[in-house]
């Protein structure tokens, strides 16, 4: 077992707990936006297609470099665009006919 | 490590880190916008370092450019148009859809670096096998899913030919490439087996699950698709992708235990069939006792004249894109005088939380949504609970043990003065079991589609009691 494999490892537990603390004290109402806010990050294997498209020779190597970027891109922009959009629906209406009670959660201001 | 190296893996860290805060700030609903661009931001600076790489090494061909550039443009204007246009009610498939193509490209990355000229080291080629597996599952079943709920793909069950059978079969087959190839990086034989025993599992573990199961089997995936590209970390080596990747396999798998829970069903119990019975068509008035069916007329003067009435809104709202209709409703409502308040169950819907998403696009003022611990005490002291569209979410059999849905939290409907319960027919929710709330003599009936039955209410108010 090599020492990159030791590192990388480590680095791999260690943000599966980070991934579960983070995530386990949300309310209902922010699942889906959460989800798709996940389903954004996840997107990041656009940094792994550019790096094989750096080594790709030959037409499959590049082809299967233009189907992944495309792919990745299309997770990573589509995915923030969409939990943009839910997120700005969580807004007050101007005219809010009454203030929040205390319990409920406070909404952000535009 | 050179200079240059040392700085990208920082910045790489910091891109990291900005996932994790972002990821963590949206939990409230009052941070959740910032959340979200700041993880958009880290994204970009790893984009942007890796461009910087890219250019540093020289490595890279000018074939290779054109690639990325063209690859970035086509999935870039795709995932922008249908983020876009898309209509909140199908929200969940386009995650869906995400999931398919993010999945899809890690499990690529992986077949790139195995089929390269130079036999894969040993962690490469294990990391990758996992890669290729999981991502093509996910790749194949995020597509499925998606169709379900698009209604593509039949929503019911579907058992494919061959039954459990053929899923074993692929599952061996999966697993069993995916050994072989770890064991032979080189075998394109492997390779072969394993990308279309995955493919195929793919299809079949996710057909056999009715559609209203899919929001768990779509975060379950989003979790898949987190690990897949933690996994195609591995394989190229690089930090970013493990972290952000480990992140979205950790916190997906707590969402989709969230999801379940709220439903009462373990995550097992869904992916192996569940109950596995779907929408079955009842004859109205099934189960021997009788329902009260009423008119809109009648319901429109009900809510006129009460003072408190909560709208419970469920899958049925949502499949007739009926928000802007209750809003509406609840406008007119309010102008008379009336209390209006929303009971959100947690599941209600087809996703946690897609209610208030839905609602919100109506421009229903957040305060009036109450999460199920807030509204059920005031159920009491209701005058008219109207129901669209919701089934076993308010069904009362739920606080007797001994059925489908036992022990499963539900809104305190019942105990509602009065009840209006709007839906198409006396059609079963997704446990398959009657709903004794319908059958209560405090229970009307108002057979109607919620977008139309809803502004027929809203016409009544306006014209019954101007």
């Amino acid at each position: 077992m090599s020492a990159d494999l030791v590192v990388d490892l480590t680095i791999f537990v260690l943000s599966l707990l980070v991934g579960f603390e983070v995530i386990s004290k949300v309310p209902a109402t922010l699942h889906t936006p959460l989800m798709s806010g996940a389903n954004s990050i996840h997107g990041i294997v656009v940094v792994g297609a550019m790096l094989i498209a750096a080594t790709a020779r030959g037409w499959a190597g590049y082809l299967l470099a233009f189907v992944a970027m495309a792919f990745a891109t299309a997770n990573v922009v589509g995915g923030y665009a969409v939990t943009d959009r839910m997120l700005r629906m969580f807004r007050r209406r101007p005219a809010a006919p009454a203030p929040a009670p205390a319990s409920a959660p406070e909404v952000e201001q535009r | 490590m050179s200079a240059f190296d040392a700085t990208v893996h920082l910045v790489y860290v910091l891109a990291a880190a900005g996932f994790v805060i972002g990821l963590h700030l949206m939990n409230s609903p009052a941070t959740a916008a910032r959340g979200n661009r700041l993880s958009a931001a880290s994204m970009a600076v790893a984009i942007l370092t890796t461009a910087i790489v890219l250019g540093h090494d020289g490595a890279i061909t000018l074939t290779g450019i054109l690639v990325l550039v063209a690859g970035a443009a086509a999935g870039g204007a795709a995932g922008l148009y249908a983020a876009r246009r898309v209509a909140m009610t199908a929200m969940p498939q386009l995650v869906s859809l995400f999931n398919a193509v993010g999945g899809g490209a890690a499990a690529l990355l992986a077949v790139h670096d195995l089929t390269g000229p130079a036999t894969a080291p040993t962690r490469v080629a294990v990391t990758g096998a996992l890669d290729i597996l999981i991502g093509a599952i996910t790749f194949t079943g995020s597509l499925v899913a998606a169709g379900k709920l698009q209604g593509w793909v039949p929503g019911q069950p579907i058992t494919p030919p061959g039954g459990r059978a053929l899923t074993v079969l692929l599952a061996a087959g999966g697993l069993g490439g995916g050994v072989w190839l770890a064991a032979q990086p080189g075998s394109r034989i492997a390779l072969v087996l394993l990308t279309i025993a995955a493919l195929g599992f793919g299809i079949t573990m996710v057909l056999p699950i009715g559609g209203a199961d899919m929001p768990v089997v779509i975060s379950l995936l989003n979790a898949f698709t987190g690990t897949a590209v933690a996994m195609a970390g591995f394989v190229l080596g690089n930090p970013v992708l493990i972290i952000a990747g480990a992140l979205v396999g950790a916190s997906g798998g707590i969402l989709t235990k969230l999801m379940a829970d709220a439903m009462n069903r373990s995550i097992g119990s869904i992916i192996l069939g569940g109950f596995g019975t779907g929408d079955t068509a009842v004859p109205v008035g099934a189960g021997g006792a009788a329902v009260r069916e009423v008119s809109a007329d009648d319901v429109a003067i009900q809510l006129a004249y009460a003072g408190k009435v909560v709208i419970v809104p469920g899958y049925g709202l949502a499949a007739a894109q009926a928000q802007h209709e209750v809003a509406e409703l609840a406008d007119v409502l309010e102008g008379r005088g009336v209390e209006v308040t929303y009971a959100i169950h947690p599941v209600a819907g087809r996703m946690p939380g897609h209610m208030n998403v839905l609602l919100a696009e109506a421009n229903v003022p957040y305060p009036q949504l109450k999460e199920m611990d807030e509204a059920n005490p005031d159920f009491a002291r209701t005058d008219v609970a109207l129901v669209i569209g919701a089934n076993d979410v308010t069904n009362p059999a739920a606080r007797r043990p001994g059925n489908p849905i036992s022990g499963m939290p539900i809104l305190d409907v019942d105990l509602a003065r009065a009840v209006i319960v709007i839906k198409r027919s006396m059609g079963h929710g997704y446990a398959g079991i009657d709903n004794e709330l319908y059958t209560s003599p405090r229970t009307g009936m108002l057979f109607a589609d919620a977008k139309k039955g809803l502004a027929a209410l809203t016409a009544g108010v306006k014209t019954l009691v101007g």
